[in-house]
């Protein structure tokens, strides 16, 4: 099969690589770049574990084709963080016990941070709305709603 | 057509571990030179904070300070025995091992420091922050790092323990019959509002609220989140999941997280949750363990609140929308109880 140059930004990297025609972005993530905090959690859109920015919006990167982030940034939650400083995202998930077993936590940071990029200040509902696409199995969800609204604006989210 | 609002409330006492005696777990404790200490473990932390609560019995016990202990939880091939993350057994057997492993190492540890500072091993303390000291007199002391030191390169002692907890064999009696299935038992109650729409057979979670008896809570923060967590799960075995749909005809079950229901963060609703503390006079520090108690009220308390609501008995899980309404309909309507 016809390998595809591809180049794009990754978490403020310029990579270049080779992909085979139809590998989807978190394939190229994983295994061509071994960027492993986006999850395979089911390969069809189901779960959310996959999650990244592209271009500063919210994508399951298991549905996306890995051609079609040609020239633009994609964000994985590697990097969240700046250098040693975590993220207040990363230290409100932490003090809030937004985490049990861990997998759905990359996919429930990056749609929190899709929300906060664009709603500094959002509602309960809004963050429910949010992070409905991502399933966890652990938390209840309750800690990790509470941990987004925790750092929205540090602490100050509208009821 | 109307939506009505019912309240149950379940009532559980909980065994902790598997019955009728035996139900091992073992654990190993051994000090490197640097003076850190990792506890070797087959039990595996599938998030419920199995190594944070092992490695805080451990620091207890030995007398050392919390940063200062790791837990390896690698591989169960070579790891020491245990039955498994089940049956919410972990903080019960596997802490219970790990105190016993970390009182032998302790007391190799303490005889070492003895050697050290030429005193009786029977006279020295821990003051929990990495030294070893005589009691009475702070200044005659020595650190862990030292002790481990001496111990490996100069004294040729392994400061390590070994432990394991295997429940006492319940006998039965002759004449009853009876016997008793286990040793440890934790409680709960939990009472669960609802809201069923009679024209869709839906059930919507208003409230819970609970109270939980589970012992000594030796890390509160974890036992408070895997409350919360499990209490998500109850709902979702009460009103939403089933891998057998059609039990038993194992056609058309779900196959992927895309057909198998389960609530999402829109589905959840405020849980109030009151932990009491009973000590376990045979748990680690007291303890006994949330475990999979976490789920087990809710299911009879929103069966319960169903009926409460709607006058209908509900008997099969999940307690689906299609369920529901099939009860209502054969009953010829909805039949609202009492407000309780």
């Amino acid at each position: 099969m016809t390998k595809t140059a591809l180049q794009f930004r990754h978490n403020g990297r310029d990579v270049a690589l080779f992909v085979d025609g139809g590998v989807n972005l978190l394939v190229a993530l994983r295994e061509l770049i071994g960027d492993m905090t986006p999850k395979f959690g089911c390969g069809q859109g189901g779960c959310g574990a996959c999650s990244v920015l592209i271009d500063g919006e919210l994508h399951l990167s298991c549905l996306t084709l890995a051609e079609t982030v040609n020239g633009r940034a994609v964000e994985t939650l590697d990097g969240l963080k700046n250098g040693p400083n975590l993220h207040p995202l990363q230290r409100a998930f932490m003090e809030q016990f937004a985490a049990q077993c861990g997998y759905c936590t990359p996919g429930m940071l990056m749609a929190a941070k899709a929300l906060l990029d664009r709603n500094p200040s959002p509602s309960r509902a809004e963050v429910i709305e949010a992070i409905s696409g991502n399933i966890c199995r652990c938390t209840g969800y309750e800690p990790i709603i509470n941990a987004v609204l925790a750092a929205a604006s540090g602490g100050r989210a509208r009821a | 057509m109307a939506k009505h609002r019912g309240r149950g409330i379940a009532s559980i006492n909980y065994p902790i571990g598997m019955n009728l005696g035996g139900d091992p777990s073992q654990a190993l404790v051994h000090s490197n030179p640097s003076g850190k200490f990792t506890v070797s473990l087959s039990s595996i932390d599938l998030g419920q904070g199995m190594k944070s609560v092992t490695r805080q019995i451990c620091a207890e016990t030995l007398g050392v300070p919390v940063e200062d202990v790791y837990v390896d939880t690698a591989d169960s091939d070579t790891g020491p025995h245990c039955m498994g993350s089940f049956a919410s057994r972990g903080t019960h057997r596997v802490g219970n091992a790990v105190m016993a492993a970390a009182k032998e190492a302790r007391g190799v540890m303490m005889e070492a420091a003895a050697e050290e500072l030429e005193v009786n091993a029977a006279d020295l303390e821990t003051d929990g922050r990495g030294n070893i000291h005589v009691k009475g007199a702070p200044h005659r002391s020595i650190s862990t790092k030292d002790v481990a030191i001496a111990a490996q390169f100069k004294q040729g002692k392994t400061i390590s323990g070994r432990g394991i907890f295997l429940v006492p064999l319940s006998e039965v009696n002759p004449e009853t019959g009876e016997m008793s299935p286990a040793t440890c038992y934790a409680h709960a109650c939990l009472v669960a509002e609802v809201e069923v729409d009679d024209e869709t057979g839906e059930v919507a979670m208003v409230r819970m609220d609970s109270a939980y008896e589970l012992g000594r809570a030796l890390n509160p923060r974890l036992v408070e989140q895997q409350l919360v967590g499990g209490a998500w799960m109850g709902i979702s075995h009460a009103l939403f999941e089933t891998p057998e749909p059609y039990y038993p005809d194992p056609a058309h079950g779900p196959r992927d997280f895309v057909e198998y229901l389960m609530p999402g963060p829109g589905d959840i609703c405020p849980h109030d949750i009151a932990v009491l503390e009973r000590p376990a006079a045979d748990g680690p520090f007291g303890a006994k363990g949330p475990g999979e108690m976490c789920a087990n009220p809710v299911l009879p308390a929103v069966a319960n609140a169903i009926f409460n609501a709607v006058g209908v008995r509900m008997d099969e899980l999940p307690i689906t929308p299609e369920k529901v309404l099939r009860a209502i309909k054969a009953q010829g309507g909805a039949r609202p109880q009492a407000r309780r």
